[in-house]
């Protein structure tokens, strides 16, 4: 069971929500829509879920046209980031009101209601109302609802948004074990690139209303095909300036320069940018052939187990991510070092060269 | 400016508490340093909105004292505290300009418009706002409300606390680390006595120069972020900082040793006396795939980009480490090895080793 998208758009108004998109989704991994707010995620799960309707192009479940059918007829389900639940109903109640509505028998629907509550460890509390539950077990009752449901295709669009991290830690390492093996298509939206990571599957990196990039998380990471996938993949941003190649040398406007290997060799004299992720921007030596940076801190964040700093290079902000907690002086000069063999070449057009 | 002294606090909702069940905070002494950058950390429901409000004056403690400058404020009402605080949500006038909003608190204390004005423009210039400051709040974007609200918690000198609820909560993420490092950067520019309230180990860990991490009503650990991530002083610390947390097993000790199954694991130092539930805890970071060890069976491996979280099972127990470079397959049995400087053992929760002297 594949979800097809054709050349689907969405247009409210003078507003373009969706540019025409092409997108073939498989069941038995996660399909993670990453990008910033605002850039169409929501645009694009409402249009494949059936709750908007699509401007230009047509939608296909199974190799089936789906494009006029109803959300029912579709059969989906979907998780919003805020918990909706029906307030006056049990947990129980909460997760079988859809398997009541498909008309299923009293037993069949005890039995699914049960296995998805054991799965998302809800049993203690299916006697309960969700205002007597905490966010995060409400969300689960929400998860639960979709499991129990059994849908062609599950939407989950930011579903852990609005919990406290380290629950949305544990739902999201479980997340892809609870819907393994069900034969739905997996939608998950984010904005977070680490959540796409952690997810695994596949990804389509959305921005501004299109698809820049899609394909295995892991490997699209690795090879992003142009600048702005680059960009909508990396959190804290990945590091871009532009570089003049020279012979086997590559020199940003300041004067720092490289000797380049491998295909960025072999690229025509000229103008490019040049682009580095952050955890590649080191505060510490690794080897000899890193690149010195020099810069000025501005800003400084720990996240736990990881630090980052921001540093001003020749009027160009750039930032550095490193394990474990680095005493920065916000404000001094510090040397950051770069590896050149982990540097993205792009054209002037954004495409990828090296 | 104010030092804040917390003295034997405790709280209850109930108005006859039988036990240590029913006191939403435990015990707690506390000593804020004037014009200090503090946070206070933890998951809902772990009592920092009832030390908050305490501190605020909205809610006098069942028992103990809370001093500003050494003068007991227990029983003073909020608006004598001479606080200043933001909240989740922007506090502000749509209607008024954004300069109206942040000359408010100034001009409610009759402070004379030109030092307003000054103040004002000082206020701006830090939160970079100074091109809206004609501008109706009502239009403004979520984040830039929010920084107004903060401007109007720092425009007066003359308050004792700023403290700051969740003041991230509803920003963007996108935008957040820009707002997060603005706090940081202006504290150290106006060295006001600074609170900052949250469940996010990033926010905590960016803005504080001292971190207080609460759990159930008690303080489980006061420290730098430096020492929050080496040296926790608590498994609750360890699996709350750090994104996985530190790995916390159950082992046994037998003669001064853990050891997991038959397996010995080597420990930062000597063992502290005393009986209870041992646990073992390093994090993923200290613990590495080596030639010998540990026997373990690989879960689960994640690769995040920048490296692979690796899960295997000790036993009946799950490990994570993050590993760089080449990782085993899953279902491979591998050994592991943990750092002996950076694995520790707990008991009952608290730790019970104490560092090796260096040679």
């Amino acid at each position: 069971m594949a979800l097809e998208l054709r050349q689907i758009s969405s247009r409210i108004g003078a507003i373009t929500h969706v540019k025409p998109t092409d997108l073939v989704l498989q069941p038995g991994a996660f399909n993670v829509l990453l990008g910033a707010t605002g850039a169409g995620k929501t645009s694009l799960i409402k249009v494949m879920a059936g709750l908007a309707k699509a401007t230009t192009g047509q939608i296909f479940m199974n190799g089936v046209d789906v494009t006029k059918d109803s959300p029912q007829k579709r059969n989906i389900s979907l998780v919003h980031q805020f918990f909706v639940n029906y307030p006056h109903m049990t947990v129980y109640d909460n997760i079988a009101s859809p398997l009541r509505v498909a008309g299923m028998a009293k037993s069949e629907i005890q039995g699914r209601v049960e296995a998805a509550a054991d799965v998302l460890r809800l049993r203690p509390m299916l006697k309960r109302r969700p205002h007597e539950l905490s966010g995060g077990q409400q969300q689960r009752t929400a998860l639960a609802r979709a499991i129990a449901k059994e849908s062609t295709a599950v939407f989950l669009d930011e579903p852990l948004a609005n919990l406290d991290y380290k629950l949305r830690e544990e739902l999201r390492d479980q997340l892809p074990d609870l819907f393994a093996g069900r034969g739905a298509v997996v939608v998950y939206a984010t904005s977070e690139p680490e959540e796409a990571l952690m997810l695994g599957g596949y990804t389509a990196l959305i921005d501004d209303g299109a698809v820049t990039q899609f394909g295995p998380t892991a490997e699209i990471y690795r090879h992003p095909q142009n600048l702005t996938a680059a960009r909508v993949f990396s959190q804290p941003p990945i590091n871009a300036a532009q570089v003049t190649k020279q012979g086997s040398r590559a020199r940003l406007a300041n004067g720092v320069n490289w000797e380049l290997s491998g295909k960025a060799a072999d690229m025509a004299d000229g103008v490019y940018t040049v682009a580095i992720r952050p955890h590649h921007v080191s505060p510490v030596r690794e080897s000899g052939d890193q690149v010195e940076l020099q810069g000025r801190v501005s800003v400084t964040e720990l996240s736990g187990s990881e630090s980052s700093a921001h540093f001003a290079m020749s009027d160009q902000s750039w930032v550095s991510l490193a394990p474990g907690v680095h005493p920065y002086k916000v404000g001094e000069g510090h040397t950051f070092y770069m590896d050149p063999a982990k540097c993205f070449y792009f054209a002037p057009d954004g495409a990828i060269v090296a | 400016m104010a030092k804040i002294t917390l003295q034997g606090l405790r709280h209850s909702y109930s108005k006859v508490p039988s036990g240590p069940a029913d006191y939403a905070l435990k015990q707690i002494d506390l000593d804020w340093r004037d014009g200090g950058a503090y946070a206070l950390l933890g998951p809902s429901g772990c009592g920092k909105s009832t030390l908050l409000n305490i501190i605020s004056g909205l809610l006098v403690p069942s028992e103990g004292k809370i001093l500003f400058n050494d003068r007991d404020v227990t029983t003073v009402p909020p608006d004598q505290r001479n606080i200043a605080q933001v909240f989740q949500f922007p506090v502000i006038y749509d209607t008024m300009t954004v300069y109206d909003n942040l000359a408010f608190p100034l001009r409610n204390r009759g402070v004379p418009e030109d030092k307003v004005a000054s103040r004002v423009k000082e206020i701006a210039d830090m939160l970079e706002v100074t091109a809206v400051l004609t501008k109706r709040a009502r239009g403004l974007s979520p984040d830039v409300k929010q920084k107004i609200s903060m401007g109007r918690g720092l425009v007066r000198d003359d308050v004792n606390v700023v403290m700051f609820d969740e003041p991230l909560t509803m920003i963007d993420p996108h935008l957040k680390w820009k707002l997060r490092s603005k706090l940081k950067e202006l504290h150290q520019r106006v060295r006001a006595t600074m609170i900052y309230v949250t469940h996010d180990q990033t926010e905590a860990l960016t803005f504080a120069d001292q971190v207080v991490v609460m759990q159930d009503g008690e303080v489980v650990q006061i420290g730098t972020p430096v020492d929050l991530f080496e040296r926790p002083q608590h498994t609750f610390v360890g699996h709350f900082i750090g994104s996985p947390g530190m790995n916390v097993l159950s082992c046994e000790l037998r003669e001064g040793a853990a050891y997991l199954g038959d397996h010995q694991v080597a420990l930062e130092g000597p063992v502290t006396s005393g009986y209870g539930r041992f646990e073992i805890g390093v994090r993923p970071e200290f613990v590495k795939i080596a030639k010998q060890g540990l026997p373990a069976v690989i879960r689960k491996v994640s690769d995040i980009g920048r490296h692979n979280v690796v899960e295997a099972m000790v036993g009946n127990q799950r490990v994570a480490a993050v590993i760089d470079g080449p990782v085993p397959g899953q279902g491979d049995a591998v050994h592991l090895a943990f750092a002996p400087a950076y694995t520790r053992l707990y008991r009952d929760g608290w730790i019970a080793t104490s560092p090796a002297k260096a040679a």
